[in-house]
């Protein structure tokens, strides 16, 4: 006698399992599925939250664990939100992350429409235009320094091929006024082809028979560009925005690499700091909550944003 | 029967440990990763033979040396059984229990601490400062000085224009202002076919470089921590007018007389910038001067050595270490033998021979001692005034606060002299206040 698929797996459960299992409810058994992976979200992600959060009313020194450990209150909340210094970093995360995305978005979605079209190497092409973001951020910043380098750089030299300016004229790490510019610039270049994926990806989810039936509407190119292609490439392009926001919220490796935060504390975007108060200064409960602030407002920021999302998604 | 494999048995534990006194332990030291760490690992080698230890050792590139061995330290990490660590960490080493207290060790060995050069014993070896209370054995005497370009200084053609445009001799500046005009009479020279520079100096943001780059002028100006040394009292020290002008004339320097793009340099491009023929002169530890002697194309006879300029009094930023054993460590007995071998005076005589800068009186008190190298002569000048920064536990967050104010004002623009040191004096006051020292 021949036994179908779903009996022969119900008899190779052992018997005592099939059992216990037997008297368990569904959502019983999805919770036994899905414990394990909260037990875990909760070990290395909900723990070490609540963790900074208590640590971030202390005056705990990780490097000094004999010291007494005291409870501040909001000494550290207050401290750093009255510390010129942290807004002066906040200026230069804003400027960072509000200039990389324009660019990124700009030239990315102009790659992605560019690319789109059809023509010969079009694949060759696409490939060329994503190998920056292939590279490791650390090797990236470390070649471009040697490219921003004044008396060698090819970056001056170009910059001076176009101008007429002496190449060691300019030092875009080492002036004030450039290196924030400079940092945009090599962030634009590594991510820009990010952006022009999931924009590409956009474009080519439109349905041809749209513009056909626009162009039978006599609708203009210009025409079918504002009302069809940017509505509907909108809801990636916003997408793109969130993911390249939330990494130059967080930017730390590629600008430790080109500036080191400097020159003084130009380029000292709010991650650098965090990372110096609290692996290099070892002010734990104050880096704690430089934390959490960071936290709360990239948390908040994206909230809003997602919600905006979704509603462009609805339209 | 029983008894003869008894005693038999005894016999050959017995001889067996007569013959290898201590059993072989894999020993690991740690230091910073440059020229004298090799060298180290040669005279090692004879300890190695000697003792039937054996020597590894984990070198970390300057950069990143603290940031690297203080996580290591604070983490109870057991990489390092010896740490040969920066004069600044003892106070921290000391009071985290970090580094095995040395006294006990000292005396039963009859290891004296006055057979070492007193400005190292003071700066590497005790904490609280001063005090009998030793951490460390004195290992790399260092401070910052200086090198030119001998070949180019004896030019005639230069040594004629420069008295002719300065009214002074060209040769080894004699103060930091003299050493400002140099600078300023080489800067942007063509010399051979080539556009040279006055000077390279340290302005490295991310470690200590701009901190002990601009103390090489602090100190000569008179600058001190505190009015009253241990009482943490800072204001009209720290931003006294000596050093508002000594830390302008860092300013003057940087401005007037380096390379273009050495906005953030430090020990690796100063030599590069010197053995590139870039600059006239540069700023560097006395640590690499035998490698820049020997190095082939800008060594021998084209390169000279001097102490840090004077300027209000004598001043040099110490450089340099001690080494410790560290208290995580599972070979302390094999560590502390090690300590033994390296303090006796033939050892450190060699160690000198190798490039390593022995603080031994026996090496420094020596009568060839200075002809025995160039530089030998002006590291003895250097070691009689030298300073060196906070040792205190709470070191690198004065570092890194002093670290930011100095880069902001010297290589940013930002503000004066005085207010960054003003800046400076409260951003210390806030960590001795945490320290419950204030």
């Amino acid at each position: 006698m021949s036994l179908d698929p779903v009996e022969q797996a119900a008899r190779a459960t052992p018997v005592t399992v099939a059992k216990k299992i037997r008297g368990l409810s569904d959502r019983a058994i999805a919770w036994i599925f899905v414990g394990p992976t909260i037990l875990l979200l909760l070990a290395i992600n909900i723990f070490p939250l609540i963790w900074t959060i208590n640590l971030s009313f202390t005056n705990y020194k990780a490097n000094r664990p004999n010291r007494p450990v005291e409870y501040v209150g909001l000494r550290n909340y207050e401290r750093i939100l009255n510390d010129s210094d942290i807004w002066l970093n906040m200026q230069a995360t804003a400027h960072f992350l509000v200039w990389t995305i324009v660019f990124q978005v700009l030239i990315g979605f102009t790659l992605a429409w560019l690319i789109n079209r059809k023509f010969k190497g079009n694949d060759l092409w696409t490939t060329i235009i994503v190998l920056p973001m292939m590279l490791s951020p650390a090797v990236v910043g470390n070649f471009w320094t040697f490219f921003y380098q004044p008396q060698i750089g090819l970056f001056n030299y170009v910059v001076s091929f176009f101008t007429g300016a002496d190449p060691s004229s300019f030092e875009m790490l080492g002036s004030v006024d450039l290196a924030p510019w400079a940092i945009v610039i090599v962030d634009t270049w590594m991510w820009t082809p990010f952006v022009m994926l999931i924009c590409l990806a956009g474009l080519r989810s439109i349905p041809n028979y749209i513009y056909e039936a626009a162009a039978i509407d006599r609708a203009s190119k210009w025409r079918q560009f504002w009302t069809i292609t940017i509505p509907m490439v909108l809801p990636f392009l916003m997408l793109a925005v969130l993911f390249r926001g939330i990494e130059n919220f967080k930017m730390f490796d590629l600008v430790v690499q080109l500036t080191g935060g400097g020159p003084g504390s130009t380029t000292e975007l709010a991650s650098i700091n965090l990372k110096r108060e609290a692996f290099e200064k070892w002010r734990t409960g104050y880096s704690s909550a430089f934390a959490i602030i960071l936290f709360v407002t990239v948390f908040g920021l994206a909230s809003i944003y997602v919600k905006a999302l979704n509603k462009v998604k609805e339209r | 029967m029983k008894l003869k494999r008894l005693a038999s048995a005894a016999l050959i534990l017995g001889t067996g440990y007569a013959a290898s006194p201590v059993m072989a332990d894999d020993l690991t030291l740690c230091w910073a990763a440059w020229d004298p760490a090799n060298a180290l690992v040669e005279l090692s080698k004879d300890f190695e033979a000697q003792s039937g230890h054996n020597m590894s050792f984990e070198f970390v590139p300057w950069p990143n040396f603290a940031d690297r061995m203080l996580n290591e330290l604070n983490s109870g990490g057991k990489l390092c059984d010896l740490l040969i660590g920066d004069s600044q960490w003892i106070g921290g080493g000391a009071e985290a229990g970090h580094y095995v207290k040395l006294n006990d060790f000292f005396d039963s060995e009859k290891i004296s601490m006055d057979d070492f050069a007193p400005a190292t014993v003071y700066a590497y070896s005790t904490w609280p400062k001063g005090t009998p209370n030793y951490y460390a054995l004195p290992a790399m005497g260092d401070a910052n000085g200086w090198f030119y370009r001998k070949d180019w200084f004896e030019r005639e053609d230069l040594k004629a224009e420069y008295k002719a445009s300065t009214g002074n001799e060209l040769g080894e500046p004699k103060s930091q202002k003299e050493l400002m005009e140099v600078a300023k009479f080489f800067q942007e020279r063509e010399i051979d076919g080539k556009k040279v520079y006055g000077a390279s100096i340290f302005t490295e943001r991310g470690s200590e470089g701009i901190t002990m780059g601009a103390t090489s002028a602090l100190y000569p100006w008179g600058f001190k921590y505190e009015n009253t040394p241990g009482k943490y009292d800072m204001e009209g020290a720290v931003n006294s007018p000596e050093a508002v002008e000594a830390l302008e004339f860092y300013k003057g320097l940087y401005d007037c007389c380096t390379p273009p793009g050495y906005t953030d340099s430090y020990m690796g491009e100063s030599l590069d910038a010197f053995k590139s023929g870039q600059v006239a002169m540069a700023m560097n530890w006395f640590a690499f001067f035998p490698g820049l002697y020997a190095d082939p194309d800008t060594g021998g006879d084209k390169i000279d050595f001097f102490v840090n300029p004077p300027q209000n009094q004598a001043g040099s930023t110490l450089g340099g270490q001690g080494i410790s054993v560290i208290s995580y460590s599972e070979n302390q007995e094999a560590s502390l033998e090690y300590i033994k071998w390296f303090a006796q005076p033939d050892v450190q005589a060699k160690w000198w021979s190798m490039g390593g800068y022995s603080a031994h009186n026996s090496v420094l008190n020596d009568p060839g001692f200075k002809d025995s190298q160039p530089f030998a002569g002006d590291f003895l000048v250097a070691m009689d005034a030298v300073q060196d920064f906070w040792q205190e536990p709470a070191y690198a967050e004065l570092l890194l606060a002093m670290q930011k104010r100095l880069h902001d004002y010297v290589v940013a623009d930002k503000g004066t002299a005085k207010e960054a040191l003003d800046a400076l004096i409260e951003d210390w006051t806030e960590v001795f206040e945490d320290e419950g020292k204030l």
